[in-house]
Parts: C-alpha cells; structure tokens; sequence
C-alpha cells in the first residue's frame, strides 16, 4: 500500500483509453464500475475533444458481483458492436473487473463477431498510465499489422527508382503534450526532406491504417513512452530502423534531421538551410542576457525532460539545478542526462518529496508539469509546463507545438514569459521603494493580481536565530522573487557561522558569500 | 390515488434503465466533504484509479496538503505477501504523523477495497482503539459498486450518525439541519430560523469534528439534501424524527422548506412572514430578471446528483421551463413525496440509466439545454446542444433566498453565452 496525494499518471486503462480514443474505427469495451467513467472528462473537458471516447463501460454493480459479471460483459460488447459499429474491438478490464476475472477477452471472442478482437491484459495494480499506452498501441500494432511480417529472413525490396522514401510517424496519443501540433510540424518537416509519411499512429490510423506500417521503410518515433515498444516490435517483423533523436530544441531537431536524412538516404541540407527558426536569434539578442544562469528545475515525462534540460542549458544559457521524472520505466534515459549536468536526478512520483527537492534546490524558474506548476505557485516561482499530466492550458487554440522549428520558437517565448522582463527586474532593484515598483509586484505583463506570496519557511525557524530589526526591514526591501533565497542564504550564513542575530552587515555578508 | 399526487407525480409511472451510467462513484463527495468538515481527513482505500478520480473530477483545485488521500493497494496486498491491515495501518500512522491537527479520518472504502473484501470498519475499530482520544477512526463506502456520485455524502453522515453524542435529558426540541451546505448557506439559514424563534439549530456535518451535534428523541431533523437516504435511517434509528419538506431550492422551495420547520416548532404565522417577507420579495425580484430569460425553454436531466427533481420543479415552476425528461441516479420516494407533487401531471420521470439509449431521446427531442456530467457535455455541445454541468450544482451555493437567482444564473448563462456568440 502506498500512501498518495496526487498521481502524475492514471492507471493503465486510461493509457489504452488514450489510444483507442486517438485512433478511428475502433472501439473499447471495459469491464469497469460506473465511477471509472470519469475518464471520459479528461478527453471531453481536458483536450475539449467533441466526440465522446469510444469507450463503453460495464458499469457492474455490488448486486452484480453474486450474479454474472461474465453476462453483463458480453451483452455490453454485442451492444457495443451493434451501435458503433467498429472495424475492430479492444476489451479489457480496470482494477476492480481485474479482480473478478472475468477474461474478457476471451468472453468477447466467444461472441463471434465479425470483428477482431484485441484482448488488453494491463495490469492494475503494477503498471501505470504510459505504460498502458505503450502496451494497448504495441498489442494493436501486433494485431493488425502482424499478419503482413514478412517470413523471416526476408530482406526488404529496394526502393523503386524514383520513388520517394517513405517512413510512418509513431506515438501520437490522445491527451498528449502538444502531439497534434508535434505531427503537423514534424510531417513539414519530413516534407522538406523529401521525405513521405506512410501512416500516422495511433493519432488518426484505422486498423487498416495500421496494417499497412510495414509499407514504410523505417519509422519516426516521436514519444518513446508510447510508441518504444511498437516500433522495436516493427523493427524485428519488418526491419524497419527507428529515430533515436527527440526534435526539441534546435540541437535536437538538427540531430533529428540529420539522422532521418541518414536513414532515407537524403541530403539534410534543405531542411537545415536558412534561418529556419528564430530561436537561436532571440536567445543571442540584447534583451536575453538577463536570462543568463537562471536556475532551472526541470521534471517531467523523461523524453520532454531530458530534452528540455538540453534545451535549457545550450539553448537559453540557463543552469539546470535539478533533473527528474515521475516514470520508473525511463529512470534511466533521466540518470543519463543527469551526469551532463552534474545534479542528482530526481526519479519520483511522489508529489510532497518532489516539491521538497524543488524548495531545496532554490530554483528561479521550474520547468514540470501542471503538478509542478502548483508547487511553483505556492513558492512564488516561475513556472512553465514542459509535458504531462497536462491541463486544459496545455491545449493552447493556436498552433504551439513544441518539436522542430516552430517548436523552438514556441519554448522560447513559454519559457521566457512567466520571468521578469530584463529591464524590469533591474528597475525593481534600483526603485525598490516606489509604490508602483515594490517588490510585491507581478510581472507587469501578467496583470496586476495581487500576488500574495506566503513567505517562505525559516531554515531553523525554533533556533535560536533572530532577525534585528533594521536587517529585518532591509530584506523586506529585496523583490519578492529573490527574498526567500536570500532569506534562506542568510540564515544559513548565520548558522553556519553560529551567529545568533542577523544584522544589516550579515545580511550583506551572506550576499557576497553567496554572489555568483 | 392519493389527493397530493392528484395534483401532481407522487405515483408517476418512471421509466427504468439498465445500462452503461455515466456518473461518478461515491469517493467525488470527498472534493467538498473535506472543505467541509476542516480537521477531517479522507483516506481512500483503493487503486490508482481511484485517486485520479477524486483528482481528475476536483481538477484545479490542488492544494498544498489536501485533506484526502489515497493508500494505494499494491500487488503485494493482493498477493498476500504483505497483511493488508498491517499495511494499513503503516500508512495511518504515516498520515497521522505528518498531520497532527487531524481529529476525525475517515477510511473510505472502494470498489476494490471491497471486492478484496478489506473489513475497513474493523480497521476502524482497531485504528481507533490506537488512536483515540487524539483521532477517531470512521469508515464507510464510497465505492462505485455501492454508491453513485451524491450517495458518498450519505454514507459519510450515515457513519458520523453513531458517534453524535445523545442529547441531554430533558432537553428541548432541537432542530437538525442535514446536507453539506456551504457556509454562506448555513449562516444565512440559521439567521432565518432564529429569526422567527427556533433558537436551538444545528447543521450536520459540523464545521469541525469536535462539535458533533447531539441527537435524541427530541431533535426533529430537516433534509437539506435530498440524497441522504441512510442518514436519515441512522438519524431516526437514534430517535430523531424528520420534518417533511420539499428542498430548499428557488424561493418557492426555500419557503416551504422553512414553513416545515415553523410548523414544526410552532412558529406563529406572522412571525414566519415577518421573519421571511423581505429575503423572500429580494429572491423573487432577483429571479424575475432570469425567468425572461429561462422561460418556456425545455430542459433534459440526465441522473447524476439526485437533486435533479427538485431542481426540476424550480424551474418548472418558478422559471416557467419546460421538463423534457428528468432522470435521477436514484428515486427516494418517500424523501421526495413533496417534490414529486409539485411537478406538472405526467412529467417523464427516468431512475438508473443507459446512457446510449438517453443521448438518442436527447438528441431526438434537441433540449434547449441539457444538464449532465462533464463527460458529456462537450459532446453535446459539439452537437449543438447546449449543457450545464450537473457537478457545478454542488460546488456551488445555491440553497436559500438570497442563492435563488445565482441558480436560475447557473442554467441562464449557457444559454446567453449562445446568444451572445456569433461564430
Ligand atoms: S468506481 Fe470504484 S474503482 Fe472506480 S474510482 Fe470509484 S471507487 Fe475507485
Ligand atoms: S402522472 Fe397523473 S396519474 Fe400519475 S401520478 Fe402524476 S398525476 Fe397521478
């Protein structure tokens, strides 16, 4: 049993829910009690999509579980085919039908429709969200494309003179950070290259769809937590290769170019040439220098993460002070990048001792999920969501994307906005004291709300420790973005030193001890 | 046929739904249990399913340390190779440690906490026997086998029910006031019911858990919520004795909901208008504004909250709206005799649901507006139906005189948004 406030990730059925509802044509049928409907609001309210999820819901009752269970299952799929008709059926049970085992699967194929069938076996009480995701899309992929693998041994046909190369994008999902956005810019991209998408997965594909992924000669894989398992599956049944790079930031999307430029055997050249981005020119500019050494904290799904800690450090100039994810599967891919930035990577889905490791690690802007945004929020840090669990903000009207060109553009300005402007933050500084300027003041482009931060924490609040009156006062005149830390340096300065009151003079002290 | 169904629905035939429901479990009451009762603590019992529901359907509103949590059954719990109970108790005493200004916590059963057949009211017991005097240990369902959205505020107060202490010998008549209402609600009720000399009143669940309201042969309780079924039990099986009443929504609502207390406390009548004639004439003249707006627009109830009824009849009533159909999760009829024989001969009643075959009745009768939950709604919306959300109707102050209009606002508003827009 563990101990939960808040989950970054649903249970799995809600990752196969995301790929049922992502794809055309097909249609899930879950061994579920009525409160499991509630997921149905995280497609229609979050992503405000305007079709319900294709997904029908048993809906088993306590009176039910003396009676059949099994019945109510079957009736529920034959409805279920009767109404919607789907060119294929996925069936599986949520936590509580996992326990009754009713086998759905094999009660549905017992049915005998005229439909195939995928039975999903995920696990309830191991497993999580993305995993899910990844099992559903890899079993329909087995399923519908699986009948095509060619026998064993079987090199795959030249290219036909002339013809243009052709690869399938994988992972895009329903309730994906940015995925609609992501396909659209990648697709241009590839376009660019000269470069075909033979089928877009599971985002749009049909079963049909699917069984014609081996068409392509490899395969771009978007979001490893969704789609790693599928396309190492494609790669041994039709030996399609497989992207490794992830196009976040300009260096990612270089590498990404040049390495499916490598894998079509296409020159890069024309998707690079030119100032394809203006990313690279707004971080050079002027204005930027005040973003530089920033401290960063960055947490999140390990491929937005990992990529955004590169992003952030080479691409802004900031200084990444803290790396993690809430996914066990990708601790790895996370302790990696970790050694790039030399800081303990942070690998936790537990909310209080992440929003630990974020006070501790003193941070000016935290780059998470809408978890971390709530953290941030009551430590009167700036904030920007870099992946999911995602919010209904995360599904912006205008195109956002946040891979390729256009990608880099769009964390430029996400990730700049929440800050002080530049110039601000000096005239702050210097006019502290004049009403309009105190520091309690928003950033003037966020509006006048009243921020009304708590203050941070005392480091030792029951020591010994006492602020003098007029040190008291001189700190209150510090911006409210920088007080806690400086509040915090200084009695740690103090402690350290095994002073007993701070002055005016300790405070300064503890700043030119701690000045970079 | 009895005189008061005569006038109305009281013995109305209702259609009766088996199939998929698209309606929250118990465990969502816990969103406005915890704001309610302030040194309480829910503790879920269940799976990951079960805490990304409370924090999907609460959806903003992460706070530091909510009041509520999760223990997460595992793998090692269903296989037996950790005691489900040691494990429970391990994660009460983690809870407890870093929350020392907890009084009251709840267990809250769930679908498979159940299943497992996990006895939580004898962890209780036992929790309690560890804990007592500094936190009692409370238990009950919120599970969705068991309960439907609103029923996890029944069991809630259901289990509160036993540890009420007895009221004092030769005690007085007391009035109980049941239902989570919000705060504004409450003072603005009670200063009503003092008003016109019902000095004893109470409100259940408490603001805190140290003042439990007492219970006894003398306390005669009102419903403030119509979907509290056990509590009621558990109340009369104390001695209590219920006032009937329609529920106190709309002006009309509120009146007779207050006019059954006067009557059972012996109010004077002219004190009852002195004590009602002014918020009454405010209500009335705030909702006029809305009825030009409201009336003769036609309305769907798809089950959800069981306050679908009364809410039913003000605005059948009161805002001159047509009732297309009205659906409940769950028909008391007992509880709602009142509210049955307000509403218009022949009004198409539904209990339980089958919400493919709904949206069909929906979709062919095209409502001008259709209340369900946010599972729905978009969909709808998307077909050109305009929707209300039925959670909002919960977390919302809307009993009372001076909360009327803000509810006849909740069901006007989409439908000005769709006259204002032009895209
Ligand atoms: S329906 Fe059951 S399993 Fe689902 S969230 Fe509610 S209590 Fe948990
Ligand atoms: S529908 Fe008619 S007959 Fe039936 S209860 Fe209502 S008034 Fe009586």
């Amino acid at each position: 049993m563990q101990l939960t406030l808040w989950t970054y990730e649903g249970p799995p059925h809600v990752g196969a829910m995301r790929i049922a509802t992502a794809m055309e044509g097909v249609h899930y049928v879950l061994h579920a009690p009525q409160g499991d409907t509630y997921a149905d609001l995280l497609f229609t309210m979050i992503e405000r999509q305007q079709k319900r999820p294709p997904v029908t819901y048993t809906t088993f009752q306590a009176r039910d579980l003396g009676g059949d269970t099994a019945e109510l299952f079957k009736n529920a799929v034959r409805d279920a085919h009767a109404r919607f008709q789907p060119q294929a059926l996925l069936v599986g049970a949520s936590c509580t039908a996992e326990l009754i085992q009713d086998d759905p699967g094999g009660l549905a194929r017992a049915l005998g429709l005229p439909v195939p069938v995928v039975a999903l076996e995920l696990p309830s009480y191991q497993k999580k969200e993305n995993w899910g995701a990844a099992e559903t899309f890899y079993q329909v992929v087995r399923a519908f494309a699986g009948p095509s693998v060619p026998p064993p041994g079987t090199t795959r046909p030249e290219r036909a003179p002339g013809a243009r190369p052709r690869c399938n994008v994988l992972g895009p999902a329903a309730l994906g950070f940015r995925h609609r956005d992501d396909v659209a810019e990648i697709t241009r991209l590839l376009a660019q290259l000269g470069i075909d998408v033979n089928v877009v997965a599971p985002m749009g594909a049909t079963p049909a769809d699917i069984a014609r992924l081996g068409d392509a000669e490899f395969n771009v894989v978007l979001y490893p937590e969704i789609a790693g398992q599928a396309a190492a599956w494609l790669a041994r049944g039709f030996g399609q290769k497989a992207t490794k790079c992830v196009p976040i930031g300009i260096g990612g999307t270089r590498d990404f170019i040049h390495e499916v430029a490598a894998l079509a055997g296409v020159d890069p050249a024309p998707a690079l040439a030119g100032a394809p981005s203006r990313m690279p020119w707004y971080t050079r500019s002027v204005d930027s220098n005040y973003l530089t050494g920033k401290r960063v904290f960055v947490f999140g799904d390990a491929t937005h993460a990992v990529a955004a800690a590169r992003v952030a450090r080479d691409e802004m100039g900031f200084t990444v002070v803290g790396l993690g994810t809430f996914s066990r599967e990708f601790a790895r891919e996370v302790r990696e990048a970790a050694k790039l930035y030399d800081v303990e990577p942070l690998i936790s889905d537990d909310y209080l001792e992440i929003e630990a490791r974020i006070t501790e690690a003193q941070p000016e802007l935290v780059l998470g999920t809408q978890m971390e945004r709530h953290i941030a929020k009551r430590l009167g840090i700036a904030c920007a969501v870099i992946s999911a669990p995602v919010h209904v903000q995360d599904f912006p009207a205008r195109y956002s994307p946040v891979m390729g060109w256009e990608g880099a553009n769009v964390l430029f300005d996400a990730w700049v906005h929440p800050l002080m402007m530049g110039l601000e933050e000096h005239l702050i500084g210097m006019f502290r004291e004049d009403a309009e300027f105190h520091g309690d003041a928003a950033p003037s482009h966020l509006g006048h709300a009243a921020f009304l931060r708590p203050e941070p924490e005392p480091v030792a609040a029951a020591g010994p420790l006492v602020w003098a009156p007029d040190a008291e006062k001189e700190v209150g005149k510090i911006p409210f973005f920088v007080r806690g830390k400086a509040r915090r340096n200084t009695e740690k300065f103090a402690l350290d030193r095994g002073l007993a009151t701070i002055t005016v003079e300790t405070l300064y002290d503890a700043k030119a001890h701690y000045g970079r | 046929m009895s005189g008061a169904a005569a006038l109305g629905c009281g013995d109305a035939p209702v259609l009766r739904e088996r199939g998929q429901r698209e309606v929250f479990c118990g465990l969502t009451g816990i969103i406005w249990l915890h704001r309610k009762i302030q040194d309480a603590f829910f503790l879920v019992v269940g799976s990951r399913t079960c805490a990304h529901l409370i924090q999907s359907a609460a959806g903003v509103m992460i706070f530091a340390e909510p009041r509520f949590a999760t223990a997460i059954i595992d793998e090692r719990d269903l296989a037996g190779m950790a005691d489900a109970n040691d494990e429970l108790d391990r994660v009460v005493d983690q809870l407890l440690a870093r929350r020392p200004e907890i009084r009251l916590l709840f267990l809250v059963g769930s679908c498979p906490s159940e299943v497992i057949k996990l006895d939580l009211s004898r962890a209780a017991e036992r929790l309690s026997a560890t804990h007592m005097p500094q936190v009692r240990v409370l238990n009950y369902s919120g599970s969705g086998i068991e309960t439907t959205f609103t029923q996890g505020e029944d069991a809630c107060l259901a289990s509160l029910v036993p540890i009420l202490p007895r009221e004092a010998p030769g005690a007085g008549s007391s009035l109980l006031v049941v239902g989570a209402l919000a705060e504004v609600v409450e003072d603005q009720l009670r200063r009503l019911l003092e008003g016109m000399g019902i000095a004893d009143v109470r409100f259940m669940p408490p603001r805190s858990a140290l003042a439990l309201p007492p219970v006894g042969p003398n306390t005669r309780y009102l419903l403030a919520q119509p979907f509290l079924a056990d509590t009621a039990r558990a109340l009369e099986a104390r001695g209590a004795v219920r006032i009937p009443a329609p529920f106190p929504l709309g002006a009309e609502g509120t009146t007779a909901w207050l006019q059954a207390a006067a009557s059972a406390f012996g109010v004077a009548p002219e004190r009852f208008d002195d004590a009602t004639r002014a918020p009454l004439g405010r209500a009335r003249q705030a909702l006029a504004r809305h009825r030009e707006q409201l009336a003769g627009k036609s309305i769907f109830f798809f089950p959800d909250s069981q306050l679908e009824i009364p809410l039913a009849r003000f605005l059948q009533r009161e805002m001159d709206m047509r009732l297309v159909e009205v659906g409940t999760p769950y028909l008391h009829r007992q509880h709602l005799a009142e509210e049955l024989a307000m509403l218009p001969a022949g009004t198409a009643l539904s209990e339980g649901q089958n919400v493919d075959r709904q949206l069909d009745r929906a979709r062919a009768a095209r409502p001008d507006l259709v209340v369900c939950g946010l599972g729905l709604a978009n969909p709808l919306e998307a077909e050109g139906i305009g929707t209300k959300w039925s959670i909002e109707l919960l977390f919302t102050p809307i009993q009372g005189y001076d909360q009327a209009a803000d509810l006849a606002e909740l069901f006007a508003r989409p439908l000005n948004r769709r006259l204002r827009l032009r895209v």
